[in-house]
């Protein structure tokens, strides 16, 4: 087994969620994510696998009543205590439907991050990261002759594609993806499989997966969630080939979930 | 065999009512289209739309050597559009922030109560709201203005923008919303640049439609705008507006054959901003 780089870049600490007073989504999970991985986490549905990773970079504050417990720390920095929209650029989120901005091109969806935010930046600067945000992933060839094309008028896989590049276009320190590929074909997945290994080198990527296999190819380690709990965290060879948990190894053999 | 042609039978028979049923509500529709078109068709000409309403002895003189009634509705056009205008400035803003924040808002008491008042405020009948603002603008300027109209105009517009608001931004997908706020971009750009936008068509639809509905008010004028024969362009005097003069040339014995051309017109603009507005809602739909 070869050796992996072990600097840990995204620490949770105790970490709870609930939707409800008393139940917990997310039930005293500690874990430390490592720079330049992949880490896949998976779990049978209802698990809390989404609910984990939204926690990350906030996006449950679009639920007035989620209470959240513990303690986050990306790169040192404290996130459940800092403003949420540094905390968004710092952790991208891919959503599992591609939703590109009906309203926008591709050349302004790849740029959206900059342009609601406000920030200004020069014709050559916005070629530049369109370029580059396209290229790394592999989508530049196919729209550089229409970039000014409405972003919806993609393939589902071009569309998570482009969603991507608009996520890296803010440079974020880790990439957090729910389900990215459950509602693409088999093709288009596995562009998107080769894409995340290639992309590890430039953004930590943790994936919430319920395609075992697909853990099994791209992750360099695994957390397996059962009731809101981090049962199992490991090398992804180890994790599949020699579980320590009862239930991590029912799960991949397929007997629940 | 013969349940089935029974069967068979009896569908046709359906159909075949559904069909007259259909077509006799489109007869009063066709019918009205058609009297007003005939009877309103030879008045129009360029100066229907460029001279302002004659006076009754200039339209005697004309009826009398045999003429076409001199004169159009110049004042009425420019006062109606200017009215409408005014209106759509008022209420556009408040209305579409207004369906925003219902849309934004959805369970809160606030929410509620706002909710349940734009409903009274879209079954309040249009005299009533000419008499409110006649209360709010015409008492406090001391006299009738093309103003007083637009702000009766603009409550009128208001329920009827906020709900096409509030109805095309509940139908946008909550992903759009996550991948903004995901961006790190702050809820009020998510908003006015990601959410609004995309709600677009039928938010200008909506505002069509209500365009549309206001255009042809008559009552809450003669309480606020009171009409004018000449062009107006200052909104604090008196107005005149196409169907505030429909209701003039009834009253005047020399003017009737006006009241159809008045009419022709009206009906064809609202005719064609509502098959504007379908177009576009098709168009654009998300
Ligand atoms: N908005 C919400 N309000 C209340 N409870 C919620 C909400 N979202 C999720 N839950 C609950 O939290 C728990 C974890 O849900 P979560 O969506 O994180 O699961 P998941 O592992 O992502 O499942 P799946 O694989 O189906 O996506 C579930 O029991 C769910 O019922
Ligand atoms: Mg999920």
């Amino acid at each position: 087994m070869e050796n992996l780089n072990k600097t840990p870049i995204l620490s949770l600490k105790k970490l709870c969620v609930s939707y409800t007073p008393g139940k917990f989504a997310v039930n005293n999970v500690s874990a430390d994510i490592y720079e330049g991985l992949i880490t896949s986490v998976m779990g049978p549905s209802g698990c809390g696998k989404s609910t984990l990773i939204r926690a990350i970079n906030r996006m449950h504050e679009l639920y007035p009543d989620i209470r959240i417990s513990g303690n986050i720390e990306l790169k040192g920095r404290d996130l459940l205590h800092i403003n949420p929209s540094e905390v968004r650029r710092m952790a991208g989120m891919v959503f599992q439907r591609p939703n590109p901005f009906p309203t926008m091109s591709i050349y302004d969806n790849v740029l959206a991050g900059y342009k609601l935010i406000g920030i200004k930046q020069s014709r050559h600067e916005k070629d530049e990261l369109v370029e580059s945000s396209l290229k790394s992933v592999g989508l530049w060839d196919e729209v550089k002759d229409g970039l000014s094309k409405r972003g919806s008028f993609l393939s589902g896989g071009q569309q998570q594609r482009l969603c991507i590049a608009r996520a890296l276009a803010l440079k974020p320190d880790i990439l957090l993806m729910d389900e990215p590929t459950s509602a693409l074909d088999p093709i288009a997945t596995n562009l998107i499989e080769e894409l995340l290994v290639k992309l590890k080198k430039e953004v930590t990527i943790v994936i919430v997966t319920h395609n075992m296999t697909q853990a099994a190819r791209i992750s360099d380690y695994s957390m397996f969630m059962y009731l809101g709990e981090l049962v199992e965290y490991d090398r992804t060879e180890i994790m599949f080939t020699n579980p320590s948990d009862k239930r991590t190894e029912e799960y991949l053999t397929g007997k629940f979930g | 065999m013969s349940s089935l042609k029974y069967r068979l039978f009896k569908n046709k028979l359906l159909t075949l009512s559904v069909v007259i049923f259909s077509a006799l509500t489109a007869v009063p529709l066709v019918l009205i289209i058609g009297k007003v078109f005939l009877k309103g068709w030879r008045q129009i000409n360029w100066d229907f739309f460029t001279k302002t309403t004659p006076t009754t002895l200039d339209a005697l003189l004309a009826i009398n050597n045999n003429q076409p009634i001199p004169g159009g509705i110049a004042n009425g056009i420019v006062g109606t559009l200017m009215m409408v205008l005014v209106a759509s400035v008022i209420a556009i803003p408040l209305g579409v922030m207004c369906g925003i924040y219902l849309s934004e808002n959805r369970k809160t008491k606030f929410s509620t109560v706002v909710r349940f008042l734009t409903d009274l405020l879209q079954g309040t009948p249009s005299i009533i709201l000419g008499i409110i603002a006649y209360l709010w603008v015409v008492i406090p300027l001391k006299g009738y203005s093309a103003l007083a109209g637009s702000v009766a105009l603009a409550i009128m517009m208001l329920p009827l923008i906020v709900r096409s608001t509030e109805e095309t931004m509940n139908l946008l997908p909550a992903s759009l919303k996550e991948a903004g706020l995901a961006l790190g971009s702050p809820y009020r750009s998510v908003v006015l640049k990601v959410l609004l936008p995309s709600a677009f068509g039928g938010v200008f639809t909506g505002i069509l439609l209500a365009v549309s509905r206001v255009i042809g008010e008559t009552a809450p004028l003669m309480l606020t705008a009171l009409g004018a024969t000449t062009i107006q362009w200052d909104i604090t005097k008196p107005a005149s507006a196409v169907s505030l003069l429909i209701w003039e040339f009834y009253n005047d014995p020399n003017l009737q054959s006006m009241i159809w051309s008045a009419s022709l017109f009206l009906l064809l603009l609202v005719l064609s901003l509502n098959i504007l507005a379908k177009q576009l809602a098709k168009k654009w739909r998300i």
